[in-house]
């Protein structure tokens, strides 16, 4: 088992033809992701990476079944591509963009709760199930099938876990990037709860980041529905106030979002929380241990 | 992207809401005919335009009773650095002043609309507390708040407007005053593209007119590319020189008080790298994220950034190279280390695809850079790098 994608998971990609498009494409075929097809709008017919290219995600969802889909569209015309995505009956899009104007991103947030569909990102790495299914830009070969769960507002901070996890033997079930967005898809919550309901996810390891209090809500969910052990690092203890640190969403905004009131709230909740990045993987096994 | 008051205004105007007549100025003798020539009256009050608030309380903003005061104020404020508790140390400088007629304030409340992140929807906030830094009144009175969540399918309701009206204690006319002022101003933030708009404080004059006395915005940095017409509003020299040099070379740069510089790739890891330097007892000089797609030419122009700070004693290169290879990144750190003549201690971890490939180029460069072996003891030579050069 794992969570959001498999082997089974046929995936399109929206700005297929694109070089970002293309690259991670390639990728993620070597990779062994059923990639069934992609989408640029007025290269329907064409054939690209010996797949075919459709003008419209409705088009591709008929033609090939995909259930997924990713997106690499620019930034101006991403929310665009997401709600596309969602009309067409894709179950999970996966939107890798950064750089989408947060008014975009309610509206999209609007329509998809109307609609139902899963979104992962924006501003984000993707997912990934080891030996199975990669979505997204993160390079695959870090990766080792095991049993911890990742979530992460952060990318690289993402691989940081991975490799940690994996240089120690646990492995990984499933990799969420959720982004670094101020607005966005699955969050914390979403995720942890299905990494509890996932038989083969034995221990789960989030990484947050300032900005915001969905780290201090997950730590809340954690409390009261999570029975499995979780590890957390908190990126962002020494930012200033008021600056925004790359990330849209990593900003100290009027005394709140700080890593410490986080850091906090994660201890209180019974997580072990790494003092340093260094430590993730050393602390999901601790956790494991208790 | 912040605005400057004056901006903020005129914006305001374009949507029908009221602000005091005022006129903008960059010398000290503009002022005085300023005052003379347009604004009449007595009293005016002088604005400094900087991208800060706090500026009422660091003497920014004066009240002035005399052509003389005003002459006195205007060339005491222009061309000097205001220091307030927002921005730092060294303040930001002083290019332009608001002159404004003054009004006869009745009551003083608090306005504004931002993105609300845990509603997902634009929260517009209003509280009868005008005047006061909204956070303390959040903490201290929290009752005085009033919040309503708008819907972006459907906008600002007019219910919506007259909650927030008969719950500031309005009546009369006001009422409608403020739900015409609150819709333009719903419109104004979605047509911008604004992260925040606050007015605070918006007054209520003696003769009964509602004005915006003071008007802080922020765009959204992602909608700059369709908001072309807010391009000719930016304004440089309120920000970290060092900070305009980044976005020019399209890296994301955050200047510190520290002594060890940081170069790293992703924003997250950028900040972690930050945390375990001051874990390890040092205090970083920066926040850099070199962004994925980092060349040997975004890493020469890094280094250069880094290297301008003249606190920085040593630097800290920390890469997790996914699908950019380590080898290419550390033939780019070599070539930026020769070009740019880093006289400091170059500190590197490398992490990813080819990095031991990386790692035998580095050493093989001939270059005093030290390679780290993990991300602590990479902090753990920065700092200790640093200290060995103080000593």
């Amino acid at each position: 088992m794992s969570i959001l994608v498999n082997k089974n998971t046929k995936v399109i990609c929206q700005g297929f033809t694109g070089k970002q498009g293309t690259f991670h494409s390639e990728q993620a075929v070597a990779y062994g992701t059923r990639m069934v097809g992609g989408v640029t709008p007025g290269k329907g017919g064409q054939t690209h990476l010996d797949l075919p290219v459709f003008n419209t995600v409705r088009d591709a969802v008929h033609q090939t079944g995909a259930n997924a889909s990713v997106i690499y569209v620019p930034a101006n015309y991403a929310a665009d591509s997401i709600m596309e995505a969602a009309d067409a009956g894709i179950a999970l899009i996966v939107c890798i963009t950064e750089g989408i104007p947060v008014l975009d991103m309610l509206n999209v947030k609007a329509a998809l709760r109307a609609n139902g569909a899963k979104l992962i990102g924006p501003n984000c790495p993707g997912v990934i199930t080891p030996d199975e299914c990669k979505i997204g830009i993160m390079p695959g070969f870090i990766h080792q099938r095991g049993k911890v769960g990742i979530v992460s507002r952060s990318g690289t901070l993402t691989y940081e876990a991975v490799h940690q996890t994996t240089s120690l033997g646990l492995g990984q079930t499933t990799c969420v990037g959720i982004g670094g967005d101020p607005i966005k898809g699955l969050d914390f919550i979403d995720c942890l709860a299905m990494f509890e309901a996932d038989a083969e996810t034995e221990a789960i390891i989030m990484v947050g980041e300032i900005g915001g209090t969905r780290e201090e809500e997950a730590a809340d969910y954690i409390q009261r529905h999570i029975t499995k052990p979780v590890a957390a690092y908190i990126a962002g203890q020494t930012a200033p106030k008021g600056k925004r640190m790359g990330h849209a969403g990593a900003i100290i905004a009027g005394g709140s979002g700080t890593a410490a009131a986080k850091i906090r709230a994660l201890s209180d909740a019974g997580v072990v929380v790494a003092a340093s990045p260094a430590e993730m993987g050393l602390a999901v096994q601790q956790a494991m241990q208790r | 992207m912040n605005l400057h008051e004056y901006q903020a205004k005129q914006l305001l105007r374009e949507f029908s809401i009221d602000t005091p007549r005022g006129i903008v100025v960059e010398d000290p003798a503009h002022a005085e005919l300023a005052a003379t020539g347009y604004l009449g009256g007595e009293a005016w009050v002088v604005k400094a335009q900087i991208h800060a608030g706090g500026r009422g309380k660091a003497g920014g903003v004066r009240l002035v009773k005399s052509l003389e005061a005003l002459r006195e104020a205007a060339s005491a404020l222009l061309g000097s650095h205001l220091v307030t508790y927002q921005n730092a140390p060294e303040g930001q400088w002083v290019g332009r002043l608001l002159v404004e007629e003054t009004l006869d304030i009745a009551r003083e409340l608090y306005l504004s609309l931002l993105v609300d992140r845990e509603s997902e929807r634009i929260a517009v906030v209003a509280s009868s507390a005008g005047g006061m830094e909204i956070e303390e009144v959040a903490q201290t009175h929290p009752d005085q708040i009033l919040r309503e969540y708008c819907d972006p399918i459907l906008g600002l309701q007019e219910f919506q407007c007259r909650n927030l009206a008969f719950g500031l204690g309005l009546s009369g006319s006001h009422v409608g005053d403020l739900t015409r002022m609150l819709r333009a101003l719903y419109k104004l933030f979605v047509e911008s593209d604004l992260s925040l708009l606050e007015i605070n404080p918006l007054v209520l004059t003696q003769g009964g007119r509602m004005v915006a006395l003071d008007c802080k915005m922020a765009l959204d940095d992602n909608a700059l590319g369709r908001q072309k017409k807010f391009a000719d509003m930016r304004d440089d020299t309120q920000i970290d020189s060092k900070e305009v040099a980044a976005q020019q070379a399209g890296l994301n740069y955050i200047a510190l008080n520290g002594t060890i510089g940081c170069m790293v790739n992703g924003a997250g890891l950028a900040m972690a790298t930050m945390d375990l330097i001051k874990l390890h007892g040092g205090e970083p000089a920066n926040f850099l994220d070199v962004g994925g797609g980092a060349t040997a030419e975004t890493v020469a122009k890094a280094f250069k950034i880094i290297l301008s700070d003249t606190q920085v004693k040593a630097v800290l290169v920390n890469i997790f190279g996914g699908i950019m290879r380590c080898d290419i990144i550390a033939e780019g750190i070599i070539t930026a280390v020769k070009e740019v003549g880093v006289t400091v201690p170059v500190v590197v971890r490398l992490e990813g695809t080819n990095v031991e490939l990386g790692k035998q180029k580095l050493a093989a460069s001939g270059l005093d850079i030290i390679t780290a072996d993990g991300l602590t003891d990479a902090a753990q030579r920065a700092v200790a790098a640093v200290k060995g050069t103080n000593s």
